[in-house]
């Protein structure tokens, strides 16, 4: 089956944040979103360690190891950057300052719980800044790909997995799909050309709602 | 009025066997690195202290700092929101052979409960972690249709804290992103130590400025050039450094 890459999925993303949004981005995948901001558009990278502002990572052998984000790597600082305390750094999480904060996913339900957190019991557990950024934002987008690398679906009717928050999940982007979560629902808002909705359901673990037009999905290769 | 110290050993020889220690720092950016090793040397020579219960945000990382003190035997429970990290070998082997206690706090509920700590808020709502496995056994409440649950102020017999300049006041500034857990900390705990790279007479730093009113603050030590904990990683150091 034909299907976006990552980067495409985080270039589909990073077109729906508007000029000046403040955003959280999540460790790792999710941080690739600020990489495709669309021209003459700046959007305000919030990191929970206490930084509104940062730019992408400084040459290797420049870092300056007080100048981190959330996944502890090295970052630059934009014109208008600020510096707060991480009481302060979650008052604009939870407080619903952010406009938008765009998340992993291991499941999406369709009630909208999220499960990124946990894969099970094993191991140390860390949960870090995930249940709090799934609370209080505008949006709370989720990009993945739209099925395990077992080709299990990864929006499903109810998660197996740990939940990290309920009900929190209002978009996902998917390697195959941008669908919304409306009431306890998955909406499907497009789809890739040629992919069938018989095909994208058959991969896709509760049922699809299509209440509109469903545009093509249609994304440069990046 | 004059809140220094001379030295690190005798900044942290107040702290005792079962203490509670909220140590700052975000991975390495603002660890309190010396006055951690301070502790651990203070433990090498006399056996104390011990038992303690560390709240930071992390484990450690490598064999240095916060990773060190706990390689030591010095740490019986760490309360912490991400115990894991790029070289988290000493956390992991002593969490999984049963020898350390982990309280998990998603972090926003980790800063605010210190906030509360030190705000003389004994508990609050926070929507973080409803409905998952870690707000089992917590009360919870609905306001205006949601549900939050309620979350406990976190306290410490001491607080170890890295801060760019100090004066004698125990008025604090931070570097960059290494501000994080510190303010808060210095807050919750009833003894705030603070390791700065400068310190000043009062009156040198700008009033506009101070991120960390001196009330929070009660003792202040000089290092100069601190070490930075990711530099010691690179370099494959191990607490005690070699010379």
């Amino acid at each position: 089956m034909e299907k976006l890459s990552n980067n495409q999925i985080a270039w589909r993303a990073a077109q729906d944040i508007a000029d000046g949004a403040y955003v959280n981005l999540g460790i790792g995948f999710p941080e690739k979103v600020a990489q495709f901001q669309p021209d003459g558009r700046e959007a305000i990278f919030h990191t929970e360690n206490g930084l509104l502002g940062f730019g992408q990572a400084p040459e290797a052998g420049s870092e300056d190891w007080d100048l981190i984000n959330a996944g502890k790597k090295a970052v630059t600082l934009k014109p208008g950057a600020a510096f707060f305390h991480h009481a302060d750094s979650f008052a604009m999480v939870r407080g619903g300052h952010l406009d938008v904060a765009i998340l992993g996913a291991y499941e999406v339900a369709e009630n909208g719980d999220l499960a990124n957190w946990s894969t099970g019991p094993k191991g140390v557990p860390a949960v870090g800044g995930a249940m709090d950024l799934v609370h209080g934002a505008k949006r709370v987008a989720v990009i993945t790909d739209h099925v395990t690398k077992k080709g299990q679906p990864k929006l499903v009717k109810r998660c197996s997995l740990p939940l990290t928050g309920v009900g929190c999940v209002t978009r996902v982007y998917t390697s195959l799909a941008v669908i919304d979560i409306e009431n306890g629902r998955f909406v499907l808002r497009e789809k890739l050309l040629g992919l069938s909705l018989e095909d994208l359901q058959a991969v896709t673990g509760a049922e699809l709602l299509v209440t509109g037009a469903v545009a093509d999905l249609v994304v440069p290769e990046v | 009025m004059d809140k220094t110290v001379s030295d690190l050993a005798t900044a942290v020889a107040g702290i005792e066997d079962g203490m509670t220690v909220m140590i700052g720092g975000f991975g390495g950016s603002g660890s309190p690195i010396e006055l951690i090793h301070a502790l651990i040397d203070r433990y090498r020579e006399t056996g104390h202290p011990k038992d303690l219960v560390v709240i930071n945000n992390n484990a450690g990382n490598g064999h240095v700092g916060l990773a060190a003190l706990i390689e030591a035997g010095m740490v019986r429970k760490l309360i912490c929101s991400f115990p894991r990290s790029a070289d988290p070998v000493v956390f992991t082997e002593i969490y999984l052979a049963g020898g350390i206690e982990l309280e998990l706090v998603p972090q926003g509920t980790l800063a605010e409960r210190i906030r509360a700590g030190g705000a003389g808020i004994p508990a609050f709502y926070t929507p973080s972690s409803y409905g998952t496995d870690l707000a089992k056994d917590k009360p919870v409440a609905e306001f205006d249709g949601r549900m939050y649950v309620q979350e406990r102020w976190l306290k410490a017999d001491v607080a170890l804290v890295k801060a760019e300049t100090a004066d004698t006041f125990g008025n604090l500034t931070y570097r960059m992103a290494a501000r994080n857990f510190n303010p808060l900390m210095c807050m919750a705990a009833a003894e705030a130590i603070v390791q700065a790279s400068r310190i000043v007479d009062a009156g040198g730093i700008d009033p506009e400025v101070v991120v960390t009113p001196g009330i929070f603050v009660q003792k202040v030590v000089e290092v100069a050039n601190p070490l930075q904990e990711e530099d010691l990683n690179r370099a494959n150091a191990a607490y005690p450094l070699e010379a």
